[in-house]
Formats: C-alpha cells, structure tokens, sequence
C-alpha cells in the first residue's frame, strides 16, 4: 500500500488533533526549520520548483500566486485559508481539518512565514461546526505551546491564525466573496482586477489557498520539491485527495497519486458499482464540472487531462451515477442549487441560473417542450464568460453537458410530456 | 492571543460600552449577559475593524437569543456602531442565521446531488411525515423544525442530516425514525 501523506492520521493510530501526538511524530519540526533557517523567498522557490498547483479548484500555481503579491505597500499581508468547502460532491477539506488540524496549521505557518504574513484567517463553513472547534483547540494548543503568538518558536517573531465561520453561503468560497464576507459584508465577488493579491481584505495584500493547497506545502518544505513532482504529471503533481460520492459500493475520501485513472479510482478505490447495477455517467470535479459518460473514464485524473477529455478535475470531488439514474431529475437538483446560491449581482447569472432551474423542473416535472430544450441551452450559452465571477459559468456549464451527453433522456421527457398532454 | 492593533479610526462608537437598550422578546431582554458581552471584547480582539467581526457576533447573538430578531438587529448594530441596514443586509444574506424562531431540534436534511443519490428524499420524507411539517415549518410545540439544505460536504456518507449543530450521516430511514423518537421522548442521543 502507498504511503499517505495527507491522511496520514489513517495510518496511526494515535490521535493527531492532539498536539503532542502530532509533535511526537515529527509534527512541527519542519515549521520551527522555516522560521529559524530557510528565508522566505527560498521557501516560495521551493513551492514554485514542486508545481503545486492550487486544490481550490481552479489549479493555479501556488508558488506563481505567491510572487504577485504586492511589494512595499506598508501594509501586512494576509494569508486566508479556503475552508469554504461547499461545492456539492466535494467532502475532502472535511478529513484534514477533522483529524489533523495540526498539519493544515503547519502549512498555513510556513506559507505565512514566506508570505510575509502575522495575521492569518481560516474561514471555515458555517455548518463545520465541529470542524471549526477542532481548529480552534488546535490553535490554542500551538499557541500554549509557543509555536503561535507574539514568540513563534521564541525567535520574537509573531503569527496569529483565526478561525472565521461563516454562515451559509457557497459564494463564499469564491475568494473574493470570501474576501468580502471576512469583512462583515454581503459575499459578494468583487470585479477583479484588481487581484487579492494586490487589493485583498481590509484593503492589503492577500493570498487566499485551499485547505489541501496548504497541507501540501508543509510536505514539500519538509520532504523538497523534487519528491513532490515525482508523483504524478510533472506539471501538476503530488499527492490528492479524491471524495468519490454516489452509486459506488464504497464512498469516501482516497489519497492517491495525482493522475490516478478515474477507473481505478472508482472500481478499485471505490469498490465499483453497487450489485447488479452498472456506471453511466460521472461528474469528476464537483458538480460545476461538465459530465462524463461511462465510455469515457479512462482518464488520468489530472488538472490537464481532464481538461484535454472536455471536463476539469475541480475539487476533485467524484460523482458517481449508474443506470437507476434520471439524468433530468439530477440536473434539477443541481440547477435548483445554483439559482439558490447566486448572489444576484450580475444579471446573467441572478436571471440565467432562475431560468435554468424553472425550465428543468418542467421537464421533470412532465410539463417540458421542445422549445424548452432550445430555450435552455441558449440561457445557459448567455451565461458562460459574461459576468463578475465564473458562478454563472459553474451553472451553465452542467446544463450543456448533460444536454450534450445525455440528450436522448432529455428529449425523451419532452416526448412524455407531449404524449400526456394529447392523451 | 495577542490582539492586533486596531484602526482607530473604525473603532466602534461609544455605545459599545453601554448598553442602553432593553427590548424585550419572548426570549428576554435583547442585552448580552455579561458573560457573552465578554466574549464579543475577545471576538474584536481577532479583526483589525470591528465590522469584520459582525459575522461572530451574529453567531454568539444567535447562541443567546436563539434567533436573530428585529430587536437582536437593532441591538447589534447599536452595539457595533453600524446601520441598522447593514446589519440586516448581512442577516438576511447567509442562510444559517435564522429570521425567524427555529424548533428545538432544527432538522436539516441534504437534498443535493449525491444525498439524492443515495436516498435523501426518503429521508427527507420520513422526517416530514412523522412530524407532519413540510420544509420551512415547525410543529405547533416548538419541538421540531424542518429544513432541506443544500451540500454539507459529507457527500461520502450520504445521505445526512444536520441536527442543530450535529451532523448525523450514512442514514437509513430506520436510524432517522429511531433518532426522531429519541428526541421526541427528550432521551440523550
Ligand atoms: C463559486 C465558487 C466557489 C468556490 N468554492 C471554493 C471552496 O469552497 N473552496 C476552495 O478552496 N475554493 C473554492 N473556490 C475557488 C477559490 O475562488 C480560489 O480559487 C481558491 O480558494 C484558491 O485556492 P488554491 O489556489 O489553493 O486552489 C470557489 C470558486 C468559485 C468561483
Ligand atoms: S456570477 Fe453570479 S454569483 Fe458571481 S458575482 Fe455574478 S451574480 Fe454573483
Ligand atoms: S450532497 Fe449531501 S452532503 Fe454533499
């Protein structure tokens, strides 16, 4: 079996949200290294030269990001950690903040030590209650312990992290709605450029990471760059979490090199379809991500293969539906969603994504026309690449690959709608 | 831990050292205790502009009064020196601040893709039939109150319900039923 390294807590058996477990083994070393010996812009090459590319969902490169924030401003850099976890099918943030909180600080400290930063927030998810205390004793217990406060590591240097809850909104986790909801207003993206990085929270240098983004960057610092791109693509690697969800025999969160196939992960990993029941189509990154028919999981899960096959690897999270499933009455639930979480600035998407999800429903719901089926893909068409953030094109974008893939279901709801109305 | 400097210059305004109102609710008067007002000093200590704390605040005021009221609103924004308006723009924004009084046990159930999936409807209905409230009621005791929500972010034990704070999951209607007797005959869970 491989190593893990992120959920390295499954292989212990000691507890590791406490902190002398997770200083017993080996925890917190690395980050006391950084802060006494390596400087910050060698720590931001090393995360540069392993290809980490950001967990979010978007994969940008973390080390790149880092190198825009602004210089010589006179005002401090804030490093956020995206603890938003919200995009449906998406549960992998959950199993690092629940059971190794400590790591997730670990590598908050070092990426705030290259960064520049004294001052960090988590914003975790309203609903991660637990999650949001798990943190909240581990930093208390950095803190008793020194690694924390005004004397990291009795070097006289200082870093606070805060844990920010918020309170129900997926448009929080798009970082500048996050930006915005951490200053006590309405998560309301803001038009971009500027980037965070230039103009962030309270006004000043920010970076915004992932919960998975960051753990990585402890165990690149800690075992170099070189180890890291030596698993999986060389322009995109590492270890990952995949959260596969749905109709397979066994759900959950797997470690596995990044590129791993989406076969393997689902028939192997997984434990394959449920008895008696066969695949027939799968959303590989959380449900904004374009759909995949059964005949075309053979692919690399990788931030550039996934793409190449005309979906993207997202969150990660892993959607898994086999034959029982209405492919009309799936896409109802994940068009409600997006009209329910559009936060109504831009009129495309407040307007689009009511439409998408009232044109679905009556095609559930046997009230569906042809012309319905037009309408449809031409308001989702509206939508791609016209407003402030790419909610709008999370939304539209299920909507064309469903219609594009799973047509025939569509059609044939029409057909039934037409037939009940003559009958 | 160590507060940060602050802005003096956004400061909350004299009325957060003396507070004047006392409306009144079911729940009581809309005052902190002096216990949670402690704890809102120590919620400011953690921004670098006391607005930042709002979203905190709401949480602690939705902790001690049970919902966020007109008057809770009022008192908040008295309390932190913003517009009322503000106050309840934000209220009004995030769905887990309640506008309204929820039951003592407030049933969240997950009804998006991969609950529905894997049964969440029939969790979903269980729990409306044997209360007998649809999503968005509560029952004429105050007990119970019924919610479907979107993604909890435990897809992987789907499906799930939230109880007040509490994630139950990997359910079948059988645990939901067993669960809601529970708490109908007031047992520890
Ligand atoms: C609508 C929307 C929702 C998002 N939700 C999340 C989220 O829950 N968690 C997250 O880490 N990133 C989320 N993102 C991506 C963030 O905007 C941002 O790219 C990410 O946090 C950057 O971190 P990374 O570079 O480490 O991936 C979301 C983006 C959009 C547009
Ligand atoms: S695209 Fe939608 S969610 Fe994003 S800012 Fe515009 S209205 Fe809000
Ligand atoms: S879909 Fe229900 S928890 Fe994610």
């Amino acid at each position: 079996m491989q190593e893990k390294v992120l959920l390295r807590y499954r292989d212990l058996s000691v507890d590791l949200k406490m902190i002398d477990n997770y200083i017993e083994s080996g925890g917190y070393s690395t980050a006391r290294r950084v802060f006494s010996e390596i400087a910050p812009e060698k720590v931001i090459e090393m995360v540069k030269e392993s290809n980490l590319r950001g967990r979010g969902g978007a994969g940008f490169p973390t080390g790149l990001k880092w190198t825009f924030l602004a210089k010589n401003t006179g005002k401090p850099n804030y490093l956020l950690c995206n603890a938003d976890e919200s995009e449906p099918g998406t549960f992998k943030d959950r199993a690092i903040i629940e059971n190794d909180p400590h790591q997730l600080l670990e590598g908050m400290m070092i990426s705030a030590h290259a960064i520049g930063c004294t001052n960090a927030y988590i914003y975790i998810r309203g609903e991660f209650a637990y999650g949001a205390e798990v943190l909240k004793r581990a930093i208390a217990e950095a803190c008793e312990k020194g690694f924390l406060g005004n004397d990291v590591f009795g070097l006289g240097r200082e870093l606070n992290i805060h844990v920010h809850r918020g309170a129900g909104a997926y448009i929080c986790g798009e970082e500048t709605g996050l930006i915005e909801s951490l200053e006590g207003k309405r998560a309301h993206p803001r038009i971009k450029p500027p980037f965070p990085a230039v103009y962030g929270v309270f006004g000043c240098p920010t970076i915004v990471n992932n919960v998975e983004t960051l753990a990585c960057v402890k165990h690149i610092v800690e075992r170099g760059p070189a180890w890291f791109k030596a698993i999986g693509p060389e322009t995109g690697p590492g270890p990952k979490l995949y959260g596969v969800s749905g109709h397979v025999r066994n759900p959950g969160v797997f470690e596995l090199p990044m590129g791993t196939s989406l076969r393997e992960i689902i028939e192997v990993h997984a434990g394959g379809m449920r008895e008696g029941r066969q695949l027939k189509a799968v959303i590989p990154g959380g449900s904004s991500v374009p759909i995949l028919r059964a005949d075309e999981i053979d692919i690399a899960m990788d931030f550039d293969s996934v793409a190449k096959a005309g979906s993207m690897l997202g969150s990660a999270g892993i959607i898994v539906m086999d034959d029982s499933t209405d492919m009309v009455a799936a896409l109802r639930r994940v068009s409600h969603f997006y009209h329910h979480e559009s936060c109504g600035q831009c009129t495309p998407c407040r307007e689009g994504t009511g439409w998408l999800e009232k044109i679905v429903t009556a095609l559930d719901e046997g009230r569906g026309t042809e012309e319905d089926l037009r309408k449809l893909d031409n308001v989702a068409k509206g939508m791609l690449g016209t407003t402030i953030c790419v909610l709008s094109d999370a939304a539209a974008m299920p909507v064309r690959s469903f219609l594009d893939k799973f047509g025939e279901e569509f059609r044939a709801a029409v057909r039934r709608s037409a037939g009940a109305a003559a009958a | 831990m160590r507060p940060l400097r602050r802005d003096a210059s956004l400061e909350t305004n004299p009325m957060s050292q003396q507070t004047t109102t006392n409306k009144a609710t079911d729940s009581g008067p809309v005052v902190f205790r002096p216990e949670a007002l402690a704890e809102y000093h120590e919620i400011l200590t953690h921004y670098p502009e006391s607005r930042a704390a709002l979203g905190t605040v709401l949480w602690l005021a939705q902790r001690e009064f049970g919902w966020i009221s007109p008057a809770v609103e009022q008192y908040i924004s008295e309390l932190m020196g913003l517009p009322r308006a503000w106050v309840e723009g934000v209220v009004s924004f995030y769905s887990m601040y309640h506008r309204r009084p929820v039951g003592r046990s407030h049933i969240q159930v997950c009804t998006n893709l991969s609950c529905y999936l894997r049964g969440a409807e029939d969790i979903y209905g269980a729990v409306s039939k044997r209360l007998d409230i649809e999503a968005g009621e509560t029952t004429a005791d105050g007990k119970f109150s019924l919610e479907r929500v979107e993604c909890l972010g435990s897809c992987g034990t789907a499906p799930m319900l939230q109880l007040n704070d509490q994630f139950h999951e990997n359910l079948t209607v059988e645990q939901v039923l067993d669960l809601l007797g529970k708490l109908e005959r007031g047992e520890k869970l």
